[in-house]
């Protein structure tokens, strides 16, 4: 009865007993949670991932702000199913610059995680602005207002230094250049700079509409989604 | 410590622990036998399970586990498992000449093409053509029903569009053709006149008068590419434009603003997301539909 005998000492003993508690759950916690920064096997470099561009960026803000995370989910898990509706399994690599991520935990409407491409830009307008106009048994409201905000990104800037400041790699040179960047992306056919700066970045007018709207940025985030990894000649290791 | 000449236990009670606050004492039961031993069966369930599978954090990796388990080797086995079910008949759709597959001569082969089609069509193609593949009228996105073509109707020239898509940045081999928007090249007296003409020759009623004044005006400017009849050139995608058909609606606003403004329709390309083998079976499935040629 030796042990008992001394457990009665923790027990009787709040401050030992707290001392003790927070000690087991730090182990456990380290335990658990340590290992995923730094094993290698957690942390899968991928090639052709990037920071995303202001534009894209001011996007990924217009669907968070909207809730889209709400029914959509950016997650394509790994089962068969999932695999020849949405394409390839999302990869950890490809959320690796979303603060917060938006994986989701809600399906109302179909996964986005590979929308980019899938659709042309004329249907993603005719959606936003009337989904049951596309696809009449959608239940998804319309989003028609963003094509009349107008956007300046005078604050995009400020946007990709404070994610900066959370890891995601942005250059001096691109937040230097953000507004320009995001506007050239939206509007201007001619200047190669925020594909230079963001390879693979589409750059083209979104929305039919030669002012930057929230459509825009919109559409250039959707259009991006899940296409920076070339799956053509990326193979997945199998123990990751 | 414990006085049984003053408590009230009864002699059948089980000992007590042997605390005792304020006089309250405690009954040591002991835990039933069925609840410990499902306890002591998860710890050891617990312990065979991060042998068997992929548990415990090392230096580099978590250790494997004995079955050598992974989620991403049980996706792409559950996926070949599948295609092999149907490898035969996958090869056989690569390699076969598309047009020699028809319900007659091969019959399995085409069954196949128009289930596996049709799946691949309600998954991938059903938001823009709709359901039914009666597209979205006045929208741009053409009706498959239909025998009216706009990039051809042979099941080959189905496969090329379906493969490579049309006007997108995505894929070299898309094929593209830019309508000129004549708002700024047209007077509005002229755009009137060419508005009337399309009416005209698609059988619609025209202003007379406007309509004869916009022949002219359309041999100058639109029949480079929807031909001197209007009948539309199929290289160019250029809509015949006197068989009452209308991509995005046969209304003369609907024709003034395709005049002024003019369109853009784009199709995704999809050989990169598809196999040859979907895509061969979808443009079979579409071909089928009602209007191949």
């Amino acid at each position: 009865m030796g042990i008992l005998d001394s457990h009665k000492k923790i027990e009787t003993n709040a401050t030992l007993l707290l001392a003790l508690s927070f000690l087991v759950v730090t182990v456990g916690g380290i335990v658990e949670i340590a290992p995923l920064f730094y094993l290698e096997n957690t942390i899968e470099d991928v090639e052709g991932m990037r920071p995303y561009s202001p534009l894209e960026l001011a996007g990924r803000e217009i669907y968070i702000r909207e809730g889209c995370y709400v029914c959509h989910s950016q997650m394509i898990r790994p089962m068969r199913d999932e695999v020849e509706r949405y394409g390839h399994y999302s990869l950890a690599a490809e959320s690796q610059y979303d603060h917060p991520f938006q994986w989701g935990s809600k399906r109302t409407g179909p996964d986005l995680a590979r929308v980019g491409g899938r659709y042309s830009d004329g249907w993603h307008y005719d959606h936003l602005v009337d989904p049951q106009a596309v696809v009449p048994e959608s239940i998804m409201p319309s989003y028609a207002f963003l094509a009349d905000v107008d956007l300046d990104g005078a604050r995009i800037g400020d946007l990709m230094a404070t994610h900066a400041f959370v890891g995601v790699p942005y250059t001096e040179e691109m937040i230097e250049n953000a507004r320009f960047d995001f506007v050239q992306q939206a509007t201007d056919f001619g200047d190669t700079g925020v594909v230079d700066r963001y390879p693979g970045a589409q750059q083209r007018d979104f929305d039919g509409n030669p002012d930057v709207t929230e459509m825009d940025a919109l559409i250039a985030y959707l259009q991006m989604l899940g296409t920076l990894v070339d799956f053509s000649t990326f193979t997945p290791e199998e123990s990751r | 410590m414990t006085d049984h000449e003053h408590s009230n236990l009864h002699p059948d009670d089980p000992d007590t622990t042997g605390h005792s606050w304020d006089g309250i004492q405690e009954f040591n039961n002991p835990l039933p036998r069925w609840w410990l031993w499902c306890f002591y069966a998860t710890i050891v369930w617990g312990i065979v399970y991060t042998v068997m599978y992929p548990a415990w954090p090392m230096i580099s990796g978590a250790t494997p586990g004995v079955l050598g388990y992974s989620t991403r080797a049980e996706v792409a086995e559950e996926i070949d498992r599948f295609e092999a079910l149907n490898a035969d008949l996958r090869t056989q759709i690569t390699e076969v000449e598309l047009a020699s597959v028809n319900r007659e001569d091969t019959p399995e082969l085409y069954n196949y093409s128009i289930q596996a089609g049709a799946s691949t069509f309600a998954t991938w193609c059903s938001q823009c053509h709709g359901r039914g593949a009666a597209g979205v009228q006045a929208s741009g996105y053409p009706n498959l029903l239909d025998d009216d073509w706009l990039w051809g109707g042979t099941v080959e020239e189905i496969h090329d569009t379906i493969a490579h898509g049309i006007r997108n940045e995505d894929d070299p081999d898309a094929r593209w053709s830019e309508m000129t928007a004549f708002d700024d090249i047209l007077t509005d007296e002229e755009i009137a006149q060419v508005v009337n003409y399309v009416l005209d020759i698609s059988d619609q009623e025209a202003d007379a008068t406007l309509a004869s004044a916009g022949e002219t005006v359309f041999l100058d400017n639109c029949a480079a590419c929807h031909g001197d009849e209007g009948m539309g050139d199929r290289v160019l995608g250029a809509p015949n434009l006197t068989d009452r058909i209308w991509l995005y609606g046969g209304t003369p606003e609907a024709i003034e603003e395709t005049v002024r403004h003019s369109r853009f329709g784009v199709m995704p390309s999809w050989s990169g997301r598809l196999s040859e083998a979907d895509i061969r079976a979808t443009a079979i499935y579409v071909h089928g539909l009602g209007g191949g040629e």
